[in-house]
């Protein structure tokens, strides 16, 4: 019911905001799709991606070479879903390294960080005339830019539109995470969060759910990047570097990891809220974000939003189960009464 | 042939033999016990087993299948099933989807939902079951992560030390509970200390000492032999 009002509420706001507003919630939305692979590969499925914004960022830049070297118009549609199938080939071949490798535990986290600052750090010195892919420049720590936005025929997607297609594609990807940790596959990959060896040892290969987790998660943030690029029709290093590669991490741990509810509402509350704050000072937006993870770290494991509807939900049970016993007392009473 | 067949199998860590060249067999359908002092090697021979740990030399068979360089989980899809000395449950999940993690390979639908309370109520964990297996006594941990094997259905169970923790009664429900699976054509071995517990199951013993294969026959045999009593039995065949 609540999750029918959200979404009643969402398909409504274009009617009573503006324009603007409209545009920037089309921004924090971007970020939900990498916001979700983590939660699914973090808080699902036990392993710490620090390589969130590497696979953003080859999407981001795949979406960009390809929308230039196909002409732009509705190729550009292609050239997101083509975006996304590379950011996940690339994390199945990196994930097929480490898994098999055994890397695991603080390492996994060490490994996927190293990449993506290795990617921030090439880009940064692509400013040459001689980087480029077909007519696609790179340009260094300037960024790509010259891609077409999102385009069916005629129709560029982008500020109401943008907004509804964010919100379509949100209500997939959420519903279809939703089946598939409900799934058996699902209950495999919490399984092997808990004891990936008892996993093992009830017959799974755990290896082959670790890499579809970490493919299927990765290919969530290449989504995000190859959106954002279309969006502002523009990428830089800096959208992949470190401060970049830290924010999904605080934005999950913050909501709550191992829920893909939580990590949704979360992660688009601090999106907000960092947006409003960088309005003012970028800095001190970032020491907040800062300190959020600390707190989280320090008071609420789980995750503030998760642990707080958790209080919430047992907080409303309790009140339920004492006022049945008073309800049945002035049921007694009345009997009494009536006697 | 034999079911399990380990042959001439060592195992290093480092500068210390824990296994060393150990041969064993066991028969279709019998309950072997694996007895032996505290560092005798029993745990890290039931490791070689299912595969946790490589050999360092030798070979290991299941069945007619050469399985010494298999990954855990491919011995398990051939049939074996392990339940390991300290226990082994998805600690933060509920102690139903426990079973159901385990269950869901060979069933789906009302035959997985009927079977997983069957086993629950058979491990009487009927009551406890939408606790997390984390908050559940340690006996009733060792309960769960047997019910977890019996679910694969295997031709071979592996117990390590299944009774640690139990009471007097649910040591001996155990006991039958054995005894009742291999009537039913299971073939199971057991690592265990509880003599009393080895004597109430066991058709065959193998008695390791110092990574090595002691003594090994008949349950009686193994009982009377002097030199067996000397280095383990001893204290509790006198007691």
């Amino acid at each position: 019911m609540a999750f029918l009002a959200v979404l009643a509420m969402a398909l409504a706001y274009p009617i009573f905001a503006d324009s603007y507003d409209v545009g920037n919630f089309s921004y924090f939305l971007i970020w939900i799709f990498m916001a979700l692979g983590l939660s699914l590969i973090w808080g699902y499925g036990g392993m710490l991606s620090f390589g969130q914004t590497f696979f953003f960022g080859i999407a981001g830049y795949s979406y960009g070479v390809l929308a230039i070297i196909m002409g732009g118009g509705t190729a550009t549609m292609l050239a997101l879903a083509l975006s996304v199938l590379i950011a996940a080939l690339a994390a199945a071949v990196l994930g097929y390294f480490m898994i098999w490798g055994r890397i695991g535990g603080v390492f996994f986290g060490i490994v996927t960080l190293a990449a993506t600052l290795s990617l921030a750090f090439f880009l940064g010195q692509t400013a040459g005339p001689e980087w480029h892919i077909g007519a696609a420049r790179l340009n260094g720590f300037n960024g790509m830019k010259g891609m077409d936005p999102l385009t069916v025929g005629d129709i560029y997607i982008e500020g109401t539109i943008l907004y509804y297609v964010m919100i379509s594609l949100i209500l997939i990807v959420y519903l279809g995470l939703r089946i598939l940790v409900n799934s058996s596959i699902g209950n495999v990959i919490v399984a092997m969060r808990e004891d990936p060896l008892r996993a093992e040892m009830l017959g799974y290969d755990v290896r082959k759910y670790q890499l579809l987790t970490f493919a299927v998660g990765s290919g969530l943030a290449g989504l995000s990047g190859a959106l954002y690029t279309s969006w502002g029709q523009f990428i830089t290093p800096s959208s992949i570097g470190l401060p970049a590669a830290a924010m999904p991490i605080v934005w999950v741990a913050f909501s709550g990891r191992s829920d893909l509810t939580a990590t949704l509402v979360g992660s688009f509350l601090l999106l907000f809220g960092f947006q409003t704050i960088t309005i003012y000072s970028q800095q001190a937006a970032l020491v907040l974000m800062g300190a959020l993870l600390l707190a989280t770290v320090m008071v609420m494991p789980q995750g503030f939003v998760f642990g707080i509807s958790q209080l919430a939900s047992r907080h409303w049970k309790r009140r339920a189960a004492l006022k049945k016993p008073r309800d049945s007392d002035r049921d007694e009473r009345s009997q009494t009464s009536g006697s | 042939m034999s079911l399990l067949g380990v042959e001439r199998v060592s195992k290093r860590f480092g500068g210390l033999t824990a296994v060393s060249d150990v041969n064993l067999t066991v028969e279709t359908g019998e309950i072997h016990c694996l007895i032996g002092p505290n560092g005798a090697g029993k745990s890290t021979l039931f490791k070689l087993i299912v595969g946790i740990y490589p050999p360092t030399s030798g070979s290991i068979r299941f069945g007619d299948a050469e399985i010494t360089r298999e990954r855990p989980y491919a011995r398990v899809q051939r049939g074996m099933s392990i339940k390991m000395q300290a226990p082994s449950v998805f600690k933060e999940l509920p102690v139903r989807q426990n079973i159901h993690v385990a269950l869901q390979q060979q069933r789906s639908g009302a035959d997985l939902a009927d079977e997983q309370d069957r086993l629950l109520v058979l491990l009487g964990l009927k009551d406890d079951a939408d606790k997390p297996a984390g908050v559940l006594a340690h006996g009733q941990q060792q309960w769960l992560e047997i019910g977890m094997a019996l679910a694969l259905q295997p031709k071979l169970l592996l117990l390590d030390e299944p009774t640690a923790g139990m009471s007097p009664e649910e040591t001996y429900r155990t006991g039958e509970l054995i005894k009742s699976l291999n009537s039913g054509g299971m073939t199971i071995i057991v690592v265990e200390h509880d003599m009393t517990f080895v004597r109430q199951i066991a058709q065959r013993v193998t008695v390791l000492h110092l990574g090595k294969v002691f003594a090994h026959g008949l349950l009686e045999e193994i009982i009377r032999d002097p030199a067996v009593a000397e280095i383990y039995l001893g204290k509790q065949h006198n007691a």
